[in-house]
């Protein structure tokens, strides 16, 4: 298909498909889901609130809702028409597999190296001592 | 394109595009498809090793600094700032993108501007933060940082940083680029001639493509 034929028809019935205040709207959401995410890292970095793999779950949350709206209201898929949203939404599904099978993979990994490579897991639980600056070792620096 | 579709249209009826949108809108979604793909395996990839991984360094003493104010620690916040400006210039793509659908040449100028104007200070940001973390001694290879326990930690955590991070900023790279042949074109006003401003769409799309990535590091990298 000629792009360049059947474009202009297309274009100019668009017109009031554009809404700047949705817009300004999904703005402020992403601008508040962030300010939150940062308030919750810094009160956790102060005071250790909450464990950290439920902060974890909130995290993945609030990034999976910003997606949402960058993805439906920025990049305007939302009001597409269904035909395109299955057709971008649908193999985007395959990330459950990789993102769970891969995860448990990384897990599974580190049990078997932990119990079977017992030099490694000594290893990985001594605490190294904090190094002094290596500067002032430097022969000839004060 | 969300514009009056009638009811109990036959979109597989041939004819028409089924998907209601040009040709190249739908090329552009599907090599934004693939690229997901590629940025999801590179994070998923940096997730498996961190969960096998006994220990990782804590990404809010590695990123604490701030330009300007010194030693004083101020954890997360330049990074908050390098989102801050990712959105806001997703924004102004928007308004480029609204304005081009009115036919505003001036408009479109305008909006494409501060975009471009947003995607470089982003990636002035990121220079500062790699030249920051460099003088550190971090680099791919060398990781000056402990375990978050207070063990040796491997290179991993730096590896995957400069990695991921240098994907990133070189996808915002190339969007500042295209954004500037958008600028170009429109001011010699190729768009105008051609009566619709569909590149600038496409454009577009690929700009809000590397904010929502950019999204996704900011949790893997920041956050998590």
């Amino acid at each position: 298909m000629d792009s360049a034929t059947t474009a202009p028809q297309t274009a100019h019935t668009d017109k009031h498909s554009f809404d700047t205040r949705l817009i300004w709207r999904t703005f402020w959401v992403l601008t508040a889901i962030t300010i939150f995410e940062l308030g919750i890292a810094i009160l956790y970095y102060e005071t250790d609130f909450l464990p950290k793999h439920i902060l974890n779950g909130v995290f993945i949350i609030m990034t999976l809702a910003k997606a949402f709206f960058i993805i439906a209201e920025f990049m305007h898929l939302r009001h597409e028409i269904k035909n395109l949203i299955m057709v971008v939404g649908v193999p985007c599904l395959l990330f459950l597999w990789f993102v769970i099978a891969f995860m448990s993979d990384g897990v599974s990994y580190r049990h078997l190296r932990n119990r079977y490579d017992r030099y490694q897991y000594e290893q990985s639980k001594t605490p190294v001592k904090k190094t002094e600056n290596h500067e002032a070792k430097k022969p000839g620096v004060e | 394109m969300a514009q009056a579709v009638p009811a109990g249209q036959k979109w597989w009826s041939g004819g028409k595009s089924p998907f209601h949108v040009e040709y190249g809108k739908l090329m552009m979604w599907f090599f934004l498809m693939s690229d997901a793909f590629t940025f999801g395996a590179l994070l998923i990839s940096y997730g498996t090793i961190r969960m096998s991984s006994n220990s990782w360094p804590n990404p809010n003493e590695v990123f604490k600094t701030f330009p300007i104010v010194g030693e004083m620690p101020v954890p997360l916040a330049f990074v908050s700032l390098m989102t801050f400006i990712l959105i806001m210039s997703s924004v102004t793509m928007v308004m480029a993108v609204g304005a081009g659908q009115n036919n505003d040449r001036k408009a479109v100028l305008k909006w494409l501007f501060f975009t471009i104007l947003g995607g470089l200070a982003f990636l002035s940001c990121q220079a500062w933060e790699w030249t920051h973390l460099h003088m550190e001694g971090a680099w791919w290879g060398r990781n000056p940082f402990m375990n978050i326990d207070g063990t040796q930690s491997s290179t991993n955590f730096t590896n995957y940083f400069f990695t991921i991070t240098g994907f990133h900023g070189f996808h915002v790279f190339s969007g500042v680029i295209v954004n500037i042949i958008m600028f170009i074109m429109t001011w010699k006003g190729t768009f105008e001639r051609k009566g619709h401003y569909l590149m600038i769409e496409k454009a577009g799309l690929y700009w809000h493509f590397v904010d929502l990535v950019w999204v996704f590091v900011f949790t893997c990298f920041y956050l998590l």
